[in-house]
């Protein structure tokens, strides 16, 4: 779950990472209130979860009262585009506004938790202030990388390693420690996917500043973290999701033409790709889970079909334990209920599955039998031709 | 032969009094897998079904022999689980359970390094030997037994499909192996393949891969190196958009890393006949293992 970075930065503060003095407001007057409060200039910066927020326009510096006024104006209720959010953009409703500091360096740290080596990595680049991903394809070399056994916790020569590799001057070193080793608690006591800094600045008093923040925290992890659960913002939801979530469905719309669903993460990935293989685009990744039911398949046929571009569906089910009878009396009973609106494909494998096939031919329901996937994926591409 | 599992394992369950653990508990005992014991704290001293049930893995091995665990219990007590079947020197332990935190795997993935025992998932549906043992949740009559095919697969009901079309086209099993789709798990590609590579009895290999992480990769390296058995390989989400967790904890395509091209890629430059079209995958094991 992502959070915004003045709630990241509330985090930050209580782990002694240092952040710019600021405030967040939601209407124009309130902006021009913190910005009177902090002093000019300031920083004024839209509070939504995608990156690449500067370049979108929704990043300004102030510095007159007058340019905090027309910042606010700007970007309150701005639909800000960047590349992270996709075309559809995100509704900005919140700002922080943040006094402006004197920046003397730019640099990079993050840590991650590393699948392959099991360790949380930290990551750090003089080269602050720009796509990290850019700077660690064009000058490998200006990335260090240092993995932190999380039994062994962060170390002093971890440390050492990090700002050694940084180049860190030697009166910074003290004050770059205690951010380090805040960080790293943070990290862990939150369990954290992400927490980046970019940039984390050096100001020309000599001062080390987070003056960005973005973390990402760990949704299974949630339930031992109830204050990161009440920092949730409906508003960066989407809506769709957001519902399916509520029945505890799993779905992602992909803006295709052909709905579907599957039992299983990985078998409902691979019915996207064959449906695209079969030459339509899936409109969905929907998983209804092991122990789908009656409910759960309504549920998902309601959701699917409030995408209005969906002209048709492939249900793919293998029932193991979850029975192939079972499975088609919930499918007979959803279609009933919900009043299907375009044709459906079912393809149908495992326990019970003759049984399971009789029910649906004798359900009296316009549902188009598939003998195997790819005979499912060819027939619900030649319906949405 | 098969590998990680046979004949001769003895299974405790820890969470066996749970709604899934009796239930799967007594789906592996009706395919033959011999449960001796379960473990749920509190509850010692009682019985579900046949089986004893203990208040630590402790007392269960000592009391039965059990060599190997299945755990079907919350997310929160998960690690704790796996951490004390480890303590209690468990051979096999395999993680049924889906959400565990991912800092909870990596402080259990370091222990496990220093210990002998090996872990299986978590967020996985087990592991199976067919005809023999039945550690998991998946169902046991898609299975053939006798070989000659091993599968490994971060999935769980794509291995089912994949089991489903070997034993449709005649191709029996070994062992399949569920590996999870977490990002951080015990047992992985590599560890099952050097197995199958060893095991006689096992003559060719089906690994089922995803989106996220590089596992696939050095699987496909290793196998270049030292696979004297041929492989088939599926990767599943080719139209997962980046940045999106499809399902999986694990199948994630994150700064240009881990996608599925690029797995396809690394899997057919390392000899390994990757299957495009899910429909097809039995037809085309028949093929390359003829």
């Amino acid at each position: 779950m992502k959070i915004h970075e003045y709630q990241a930065k509330e985090l930050f503060r209580k782990y002694k990472v240092p952040t710019p003095q600021g405030g967040v407001g939601s209407t124009v007057a309130e902006i021009e209130k913190i910005a009177a409060e902090l002093g000019l200039p300031v920083a004024v910066k839209a509070q939504i979860h995608a990156g690449g927020r500067g370049k979108g326009g929704g990043v300004k510096v102030a510095r007159t009262a007058e340019e905090v006024t027309k910042a606010a104006t700007a970007i309150l209720g701005m639909t800000l585009v960047t590349k992270q959010t996709g075309p559809e953009g995100r509704l900005v409703k919140t700002l922080l506004v943040e006094k402006g500091v004197a920046i003397a360096k730019e640099m990079y740290l993050s840590l991650v938790p590393d699948r392959a080596t099991a360790t949380v990595t930290i990551i750090a680049s003089q080269d602050g202030g720009m796509d990290i991903e850019e700077v660690a394809a064009k000058t490998p070399e200006r990335i260090i990388k240092v993995p932190v056994n999380p039994i062994t916790g962060i170390r002093g020569y971890h440390i050492n390693r990090v700002m050694y590799g940084l180049e860190l001057e030697k009166e910074l070193m003290k004050e770059f420690a205690a951010i380090l080793r805040g960080l790293y608690s943070l990290f862990v006591d939150y369990d954290c996917s992400l927490v980046e800094i970019n940039p984390l600045i050096i100001t020309e008093d000599k001062r080390i500043i987070a003056l960005d923040a973005k973390m990402d925290i760990d949704s299974n992890a949630l339930y031992r973290h109830a204050d990161v659960v009440a920092m949730h913002d409906p508003n960066e939801d989407d809506p769709t999701e957001a519902e399916a979530a509520k029945f505890n469905l799993n779905y992602i719309n992909l803006g295709g033409n052909v709905g579907n669903m599957v039992n299983g993460a990985g078998l409902a990935m691979a019915t996207m790709d064959i449906i695209k293989q079969a030459g339509a685009e899936p409109a969905n990744f929907l998983d209804v889970g092991g122990g789908a039911n009656a409910e759960m398949v309504e549920n998902g046929f309601r959701i699917i079909l409030s995408d209005s571009k969906v002209k048709g569906i492939l249900i793919n089910i293998f029932g193991g334990i979850l029975r192939c009878d079972v499975l088609a009396q919930g499918v007979v009973q959803a279609a009933k209920k919900v009043q299907l609106s375009v044709p459906v494909v079912v393809r149908m494998e495992g326990t019970n599955v003759e049984e399971g096939r009789r029910i649906l031919a004798e359900s009296g329901l316009k549902l188009i039998n598939a003998s195997d996937l790819s005979d499912a994926a060819r027939k619900v591409a030649e319906i949405v031709a | 032969m098969s590998i990680f599992v046979s004949k001769e394992t003895r299974v405790l369950v820890q969470g066996i009094t749970g709604k899934e653990g009796q239930f799967h508990t007594q789906q592996c005992i009706a395919y033959g897998t011999k449960v001796v014991a379960g473990v749920t704290p509190g509850k010692g001293g009682q019985k579900m079904d046949e089986v004893p049930v203990f208040n630590t893995v402790q007392e269960a091995r000592d009391k039965t022999g059990a060599n190997a665990s299945m755990i079907l219990v919350p997310p929160p007590f998960a690690a704790d689980a796996i951490l004390e079947a480890v303590d209690a020197g468990i051979e096999v332990i395999v993680c049924i359970t889906e959400g565990v935190p991912v800092m909870d795997m990596l402080r259990v993935k370091n222990y496990l390094a220093t210990r002998k025992s090996r872990l299986i998932g978590p967020n996985c549906p087990g592991i199976i030997t067919p005809g023999q043992c039945k550690i998991g949740i998946m169902p046991g009559a898609i299975h053939t037994p006798g070989g000659p095919v091993g599968v490994v697969s971060r999935s769980g009901t794509l291995t089912y499909e994949v089991v489903h079309q070997l034993t449709q086209v005649g191709l029996g099993q070994t062992t399949c192996v569920g590996i999870g789709g977490d990002p951080v798990n015990g047992t992985g590609f590599l560890d099952c393949l050097e197995a199958f590579n060893a095991d006689p009895e096992t003559k060719a290999v089906v690994m089922v891969g995803e989106i996220g992480g590089n596992a696939e990769e050095q699987a496909a390296a290793w196998i270049k190196a030292n696979m004297n058995k041929p492989v088939v390989g599926f990767i599943a989400g080719l139209t997962a958009p980046p940045g999106r967790r499809m399902g999986h904890a694990g199948a994630i395509v994150s700064g240009g890393q881990g996608t599925a091209t690029a797995k396809i890629a690394a899997m057919e430059q390392s000899g390994i006949a990757v299957c495009k079209d899910l429909g097809t995958l039995g037809r085309l094991c028949k093929e390359v293992f003829s």
